[in-house]
């Protein structure tokens, strides 16, 4: 299999960059979830949100990343037996993934550098602060990176079931695309 | 007739100078001349400290009869700081004074009783995280007299200790983090 995506295939940076996304987003989401209920002698109580802000960055690196692969590499053309309503709503679907995806990603940046301090990222590097100072802003930014993220994950069970569909009911190379089969 | 109008009138001045020596001040939290702080222990190990950025209050003080002065706090637990955004997050949050739920947090005082060398007890209800309870705070008399704008000030300088659970704030830190410290520095500029 080749690197670059072809008229007819995903390449493989292409699927790897997919599914590492998917991984890293459900991890964050059940990680995200689970660190805001932990008491303050649990162990991971602080360990939790260092790894939940440390991936968070890495995964918005890898997403700028993927966007730029994505516009310089041209995607597959949808399969003919797509009809133009299905292929109108993948599209819209898709291009909503990734804005949810760098918002609910800019919204988490917004909360920990509310004060002006940096994140820092698996103790390698840290973010400085830019927009910070405004007026309850790890309020507002807590408020909406957790709407955008039940968003993300309802729009990505979306495009999950859709995928599904594909593959079971219409029994057509959708998913099977995905995967580099 | 003459002797009901002049006992009005007399009433009246009685009044006016009684009001006049029971002098009501405006706590000055716009010019920020008052401070409202708190401290709890982290782990046993040091002092956390922050303090309520948004509150307002007057009182009430008679240099001939103390004990009848007054106050009233209005504090916006909201504006909580800690000096650290992710903390005062959860500090405003369901675990702490969830000031979604209770927005507003008062002290009224009922009682006052000044003590030799410009001390006092200040006694009042509390009213934080939606729970009232009766407190009692140590005040110290700072002072009192003109500004250089024209006005009249006075201050004081209180502090109190809190347990957490008994207002409803049962979220665990620990053993040596049960209590909190308040120290309140109030200066009022008086009503003209």
């Amino acid at each position: 299999m080749q690197w670059r995506n072809s008229n007819t295939r995903w390449g493989w940076m292409a699927i790897l960059l997919h599914w590492l996304t998917a991984g890293v987003v459900i991890g964050l989401f059940l990680l995200g979830d689970w660190m805001v209920e932990l008491t303050y002698y649990d162990p991971w109580y602080k360990t939790a949100p260092w790894l939940h802000k440390s991936s968070g960055v890495l995964l918005f690196v890898l997403t700028v990343a993927r966007l730029l692969w994505r516009s310089g590499t041209p995607s597959p053309a949808p399969l003919a037996s797509h009809t133009p309503l299905e292929r109108r709503a993948a599209s819209t679907v898709h291009h909503l993934l990734y804005l949810l995806l760098v918002a609910v990603m800019l919204s988490g940046y917004l909360i920990s550098s509310a004060d002006g301090r940096g994140i820092e990222v698996f103790g390698w590097f840290e973010v400085p602060a830019t927009l910070h100072g405004i007026a309850q802003q790890e309020e507002i930014a807590g408020t909406i990176h957790r709407l955008l993220t039940y968003t993300l994950i309802a729009v990505a069970l979306l495009h999950a079931l859709a995928a599904l569909k594909h593959h079971f009911f219409d029994k057509d190379r959708t998913l099977k695309r995905m995967l580099g089969l | 007739m003459k002797r009901v109008i002049i006992c009005a009138l007399l009433a009246a001045l009685a009044a006016v100078t009684g009001a006049a020596q029971a002098a009501d001040y405006v706590i000055d939290s716009k010019g920020a001349h008052a401070t409202i702080q708190f401290r709890i222990k982290h782990l046993g190990y040091s002092w956390l400290t922050g303090r309520f950025n948004r509150f307002d209050g007057q009182f009430s003080y008679d240099e001939n009869n103390p004990s009848a002065s007054k106050i009233t706090v209005n504090i916006d637990p909201a504006s909580i700081d800690s000096n650290h955004a992710e903390r005062d997050k959860h500090l405003r949050g369901k675990d702490f004074l969830d000031v979604n739920k209770f927005p507003r947090a008062t002290f009224v005082s009922t009682a006052y009783e000044e003590q030799a060398g410009g001390k006092a007890t200040l006694r009042g209800e509390l009213t934080l995280h939606g729970v009232t309870r009766p407190i009692s705070i140590d005040v110290e008399h700072i002072g009192h007299g003109p500004d250089p704008w024209g006005g009249y000030r006075r201050g004081f300088a209180g502090s109190t200790q809190l347990t957490l659970k008994d207002f409803g704030i049962n979220y665990d830190l620990g053993p040596a983090s049960r209590e909190v410290e308040l120290f309140l520095s109030i200066e009022g500029i008086r009503k003209p």
